[in-house]
């Protein structure tokens, strides 16, 4: 017993140490941030975009959407238990999956179109065919022993998870099974995003932390401090080397993955509300991030500032999203309403 | 939980540090220099930012009738 509270006592000592020397390292590189650096950035004014489209079909509380690769098409999952899929010029249902849970969190399009995943509190991913006559599911990947919080194809036959069981899992769609388990979080995971290689993606969780993870080796490579809170929301910035997070300490961050720490805060005193979502505008400049407040407010991401705010929602943001070709963003919300603006 | 799984444990979050510790890092100037140039050079892109326009927005319901 003796030798291992030693041993206890030199590794803590070293673990310890080790964090001293990441945060001097941080330190010694931090010798400025965004808001300095964007100081000769013009402003971009005002940004007042127009509600295009309001689209009604669920019946109860919206928790997720996804646009398709095709920028037209979009998903939205409901815990009326159905998932619709939506053509976004028509403002016309295409399809309605049923779902056999109700209880659903996350929902994602495969990048062929072809397949859709859902997930909740039923701890199960499941994916189905949308292309066929009707709807048809293909795969109940359960393994996970907490809820599903968000999913991510990287094709047709593989796809991310993240779980209220603390893990974030790779699957292997041809087999139904898991081919990597991605450990380090010591809270609920919320959310993920793919780097557009997918070599890597990033994790934010419970824990107030976000992660950056090799997805072919399946170790943690990153870990990045800062929230206070829980972390609901990550995305990608589109050049990949930074991500903007959501967290419910009211405030939203970008990180940059090479500096390897927070480079802005996007927060405001009169913003009191947890942030549910967030997604970016094609050139990275504006970050939409939704609110509990039923707001979806625009940050200018260079300066820091709010520059605008899409109202309309009469009740919770849960979720937004900006197609590929980034025309337009989507806000879903509590409200069982998904709206289109631009 | 005994007291060789709490081992286990540190010994494990020591190696997970070791990698954290061995990142290359570049300042944050350099960095936030690089993220403020893409957003400059991709902003005409950017519909959102830009605008789009009346007779070519996706999500706007056209005025006139068409025959199908």
């Amino acid at each position: 017993m003796a030798a291992e509270k030693a041993e206890m006592d030199v590794l803590k000592k070293e673990c310890d140490g080790l964090r001293t020397q990441i945060e001097a390292a941080r330190k010694a590189v931090n010798d400025g941030n965004m808001t300095s650096a964007a100081g000769s950035a013009t402003e971009v004014g005002r940004v007042q975009l127009k509600l295009r489209k309001s689209l009604k079909g669920h019946l109860a509380k919206i928790y997720s959407m996804h646009w398709s690769s095709d920028s037209r098409s979009m998903i939205s999952a409901s815990q009326d238990g159905k998932l619709l899929v939506w053509d976004t010029h028509t403002g016309n249902k295409l399809v309605a999956v049923p779902l056999k849970s109700a209880w659903v969190m996350s929902v994602a399009f495969a990048p062929s179109g072809n397949l859709v995943a859902s997930g909740g509190l039923d701890n199960m991913c499941t994916v189905s065919n949308i292309k066929a006559a009707s709807p048809k599911t293909l795969r109940e990947l359960d393994a996970h022993t907490g809820y599903l919080s968000c999913c991510r194809f990287l094709s047709d036959t593989e796809i991310l998870t993240a779980s209220g069981d603390t893990t974030c899992c790779l699957w292997d769609l041809e087999t139904g099974k898991q081919k990597i388990i991605f450990t380090n979080h010591i809270g609920d995971c919320m959310s993920l995003a793919l780097s557009m290689d997918e070599n890597t993606f990033v994790s934010g969780a419970c824990d107030s932390l976000a992660k950056l993870w090799d997805l072919r080796e399946g170790t943690c490579k990153q870990t990045f401090s800062g929230h206070t809170s829980d972390i609901n929301a990550i995305q990608f910035f589109p050049n990949g080397n930074a991500f903007v997070t959501g967290s419910d300490d009211c405030s939203c961050k970008m990180y940059d993955l090479r500096s390897d720490q927070e480079v802005i805060t996007y927060q405001d005193g009169s913003l009191n509300a947890g942030v549910t979502s967030v997604s970016l505008s094609n050139s990275g400049r504006l970050v939409f991030a939704g609110y509990d407040d039923f707001n979806c407010h625009i940050w200018d991401s260079l300066k820091g500032e709010k520059v605008g705010v899409l109202s309309g929602h009469d009740n919770r943001v849960s979720c937004t999203g900006v197609p590929a070709d980034g025309m337009g963003v989507c806000t879903g919300s509590w409200d069982s309403f998904l709206k289109l603006w631009n | 939980m005994t007291s060789n799984c709490n081992v286990s444990n540190m010994r494990r979050l020591v190696e997970q540090l070791k990698l954290e510790a061995s990142v290359e890092r570049i300042k944050v100037s350099e960095a936030a220099a690089e993220l403020q140039q893409f957003c400059l050079q991709n902003a005409s892109k950017d519909a959102l930012l830009v605008g789009v326009p009346t007779g070519s927005n996706p999500f706007r319901e056209p005025r006139s009738c068409a025959v199908v």
